[in-house]
This record gives C-alpha cells, structure tokens and sequence, in this order.
C-alpha cells in the first residue's frame, strides 16, 4: 500500500499556535493567532472584539449620568479615572466650575486608581517572568485601595465614583484615616517589591531588551502612557493640559530610554511613588480648604439631596428635571482627555442638544497601543513575547469598550 | 498658522470653528491626505501624533450622510486641531492616513466596522470588534439599539 501523500499545507515548516482567547497569559479575552517555528515568532494575527459591548451605541441612548457606570467598564482596574475623566468632559461641555476641594479629592482617587493599575500590571509580570511572590505582596495594598473606594462610594471593582459636579457625598473621617493608613505602609511594601526586582538577576535577564521600541516609532503608532514614555517621550496628559487642578502639584514624568519591558517596569515603579506624593500633596492642600465641599454649585446638573426633595419645590423641580435627562445642554462638541492608567483616555461627545449624546467616542489607550503588538512579536521569542504583551497592560475592556 | 493652512488649502476648508478652544476645520474629503501630510509634515505644523479617528452619522444631511473625524496633537506646541469631513453614504470612500500615520490602521479599521466607512489604500480593511459575517455597520442612527423583534421588552405585558 502506498503511503498517504500529505499536501503541501501538511507539510509547512511552522507550526500554526492559537494563543487566546481564553489563554492565562493573555490576561484577558482576546486571540493572536501565531505561526511558530520553533519557539520563534514568525507572525501573527491579533484578533480582538471578545467582549465587545457596544458602549458607544449605548451611550447615544443614555443620559449623561447613567453613562458613567459604562465607563467603568473600559479600565476595570482603575475605574475611578474614566469615571472623572466623563464627569469632567460633561463639566467642560456645560462649563461647570468645580471647587478646589473637589479636584484635590478626585486626585487623591484618581492617583489611588493610577497604582492599583500599576500594581497589578507590575505584579503580573512578576509572575509571567516566574516570581509570584511580588503580586502575592502587592494584591494586599490593592485591597487596601479598594477598601477606600469602598467607604467613599461604596464600590469596590466598577466603582461609579461621583456624580457630573462632584461626588455623591462627601469623604468621612473613616475614609481620610484609610487613605492616611496606606499612605504609611504602602512606600515601605513598594520599596520591598523594588528590592525583589529591579536588581534581580533572573527578572532583569527575561526583560531588558524585550519589546524595545523607539521613541519615534511609538509616536507613529500613537503609543500613550507608561509604555510611551518608557521610551523617552515625556508625554502626560496630567502635565500636557491638566485637569482637575493637576497644575498645583509638583510632580514628576519619569521616562525610560528605549522603551523595553524593563523600562515599562521601571516608569510604572516610578510613577506609583510620584502618584503617592500626589496624594500626600492633596491630603495636605485638602486641609486648607473650606470642609465640606464636595460638589460644585449647580442645582440643575447635581443631584439635592432626597430629604429636599420631599420637602422642597426646587429640589423637586431639579431633581426630575435631572433624573428624566430634561436638562438643556448646548448643541457642540467636545474633546477632553485624561491620563488614564495605560495611557491617554480620551471622550469626544458631539451633543445635538438632546438629553443623551449624539455620539460619544473613547479614544481607548489599551485599544491603539496594542495594534503593534503582532509585528513587535515577529521574531521575537514567544516567552518574550508573552512578558511583552504583559507590560503592555492591555485590558481587555478597554481594548473592546 | 490657520491663515497659512487658509492660504495653501483655500477652497478645500469650508469652515474653521473654535469650540471649547480646539481648532476646528470642515474639509473637502478628498483633500483630506493633502492636509494631514501638510500638518505632519510642514516643519511651523508638527502635527505629528494622531489622537484619534472616528465617524459620526447624520442620517438627514443629503449627500453629507457620513463623517470622519480626526484629532491630532502637536506635542511640542501642544496644540491639538480637529479635522472633519462628510461624504456621501452612496459613495462611502476617504483615502486611508494609513500610510501617514501607521497607529491610523485599528482606528480606521473601527471605523469601517462601525460606518462602513471605506478606507481607500487601507492595508487590511476588515471588521475588527464585530463578527466578520456582520452585515449592518452597527452605530449608522437606522440601527437599533435593541433587537426591534424581542417580545419580551413589549409594552402590553407592562400594563402600558
């Protein structure tokens, strides 16, 4: 008998790898279909839409405020940014001027969600590179992060933080005690995963050089955040055009030099210290200011309080008005940007005057920085680019909104 | 730096408008790839970093059905400036930035996929967050939010 012929697709040289969707190392849902030659890259096809919601189509049917729930389901790890980054583009749009107090306090929330993010993308790869231990450490703090969100708004994950003006109520004591707790004992913990990594041998073998990507290359691609930066372009929104009275503080840009996984590593290490001496600044400049004041004054966009509005003809008034979306809002459009954790999270709204956008576009960081992920991995090594796509902290439903 | 763009691109700017302090201009489609090359490249421009793209659909405006907008940052200046265009749902064609701006490629891949907006010189114009087999562009203002035919969302079993 004559031995079966194999054709000729049979018979190719690579090995066809179908990394995803569902795949521990992608930490999230999304595909790249990978031919390999060994344990060489030769391409790739990145698929991506797994969990693909249609935010944008929904929000055209949603008042304003119930889209902010929406936006914290782009970058679930650091839900309270979108949550601001949307309040302060309906603010823009509607020119409400919001307090001193209430941009110190949305800074200390936004930075507390800046190094959540940061330590989970730390913190894994971590373990993509074979040490758990560092995101064993790091999860405790992150805990400790959620615990506040939790005595501020009540959520924990998908936090819904605040309201268009402000914040839904104001921070207690017990709040101001757990931002202050952690502002204690979270720099020591940093500094002992510091210790574990930056000067481990084994760490820094997997990831110098991984990924490297230069600056000029990563400005074609429209590369935004830590990962940018990592390659020596100190592009930041909160420096760039700051919101939310980034223009008080003193901080700093940390950038690398040629944008590596290393590099990634460090700027986000770095940039978790300035976000703590973002908030030691708030804290500090919070006490100067009047308490109490945790929403700016515009009755017809913010919410009284119930008791009012069982008592009060205004407050009535205002808050159907609020609640059935019969606000008038000017016919425009607007662009406003913040720096979210992997990058710059942008929200153009086109309004017609109706009581829901007419369109409303995120410019997703997670979404445009991946798009060069696939030819960054041909010939790449697959652990390499395993631990590549790790630092690039794609989170899925950014990726898909 | 608008008077030169005004100068070089006189018949192709149809409206220059400034809301909330970000440059506007309405451009003729075709002209669109003259314009970003002059805003990359023109060394006093320096537009060189590509925000965003995305598409709009204003379904009453006759022959102008579809737009594309684009935003783009001067990050030495930081200056951005919007760009926007309309062309016709008949003939839904815009020459690609593709080849301008590389990271253009996902963005006007979503674009498509959404408006059905098509990219011309586009390397891979395929669907990107939607099933390959989708034949509606999903967020055009005809397409409803809400499967039209689902019984259970009726207003009768409500007592309405």
């Amino acid at each position: 008998m004559a031995h079966i012929k194999l054709n000729d697709e049979l018979e190719k040289e690579t090995i066809t790898l179908n990394l995803g969707p569902t795949h521990p190392a992608t930490h999230g849902v999304f595909q790249n279909v990978l031919e390999i030659d060994g344990e060489r890259i030769v391409s790739g096809v990145s698929t991506i839409g797994y969990i693909h919601r249609a935010f944008e189509k929904i929000a055209e049917h949603r008042p304003f405020y119930q889209i902010t729930p929406l936006t914290d389901r782009l970058n679930y790890c650091s839900s309270p940014i979108n949550n601001f980054g949307w309040h302060m583009t309906v603010e823009k749009l509607l020119n409400i001027q919001t307090p001193k107090r209430v941009d110190y306090l949305r800074i200390i929330i936004m930075e507390l969600a800046r190094i959540s993010d940061h330590l989970i993308c730390n913190g894994i790869l971590g373990v993509d590179t074979g040490a758990f231990t560092g995101f064993l450490w790091l999860m405790e703090e992150r805990e400790h992060i959620y615990e506040i969100y939790e005595e501020v708004c009540g959520a924990r994950l998908t936090t819904n933080f605040g309201r268009v003006g402000g914040f839904e109520r104001d921070f207690n004591e017990i709040a101001f005690a757990k931002i202050k707790k952690f502002l204690k004992e979270f720099p020591p913990i940093l500094k002992e995963f510091e210790k574990l990594f930056n000067r481990n041998r084994i760490f820094i073998d997997r990831c110098v050089g991984v990924g490297a990507m230069p600056a000029e290359k990563a400005l074609e691609y429209c590369w935004s955040g830590p990962i940018l930066r990592s390659t020596g372009v100190d592009y930041d929104v909160r420096a760039m055009n700051p919101y939310s009275s980034y223009e008080d503080f003193n901080f700093e840009i940390p950038v690398g030099t040629n944008g590596d996984v290393y590099d990634r590593f460090m700027v986000r290490n770095e940039e978790m210290w300035q976000s703590l001496r973002l908030i030691e600044q708030a804290m500090e400049k919070i006490s100067k200011e009047p308490q109490g004041v945790f929403h700016a004054d515009v009755p017809e966009f913010y919410l009284p309080p119930k008791e009012e509005v069982y008592h009060q003809m205004e407050a009535l008034i205002y808050h159907f008005k609020i609640v059935m979306g019969e606000v008038p809002n000017p016919a425009t459009e607007v662009y406003h940007s913040v720096e979210g954790g992997n990058g710059e999270l942008g929200f153009y709204l086109v309004t017609d005057g109706g009581r829901s956008p007419y369109r409303l576009h995120f410019r997703r960081p997670s979404f445009i920085n991946y798009q060069v992920f696939a030819e960054m991995s041909k010939g790449a090594l697959l652990s390499d680019a395993i631990i590549n796509m790790s630092s690039l902290n794609i989170i899925a439903g950014e990726l898909d909104a | 730096m608008i008077e030169r763009l005004k100068t070089t691109f006189s018949t192709a700017i149809k409206n220059i408008t400034n809301p909330y302090n970000l440059v506007t201009l309405e451009v003729e489609a075709e002209k669109v790839p003259d314009i970003l090359q002059f805003l990359k490249n023109e060394p006093d421009m320096g537009f060189r970093y590509l925000t965003d793209i995305c598409g709009i659909h204003y379904p009453h405006n006759q022959g102008q059905e579809l737009g594309v907008i684009y935003h783009l940052h001067n990050l030495e200046k930081n200056i951005r400036i919007r760009i926007k265009t309309f062309i016709s749902s008949d003939y839904p064609h815009i020459p690609s930035a593709v080849s301008l701006y590389p990271g253009a490629n996902w963005m006007e891949r979503e674009t498509y996929d959404f408006y059905g907006i098509i990219f011309d010189g586009h390397p891979d114009l395929r669907r990107i967050l939607n099933v390959d087999d989708m034949v509606a562009f999903p967020l055009r203002k005809e397409f409803p939010l809400e499967d039209p035919n689902r019984r259970d969302k009726k207003d009768e079993f409500f007592g309405r």
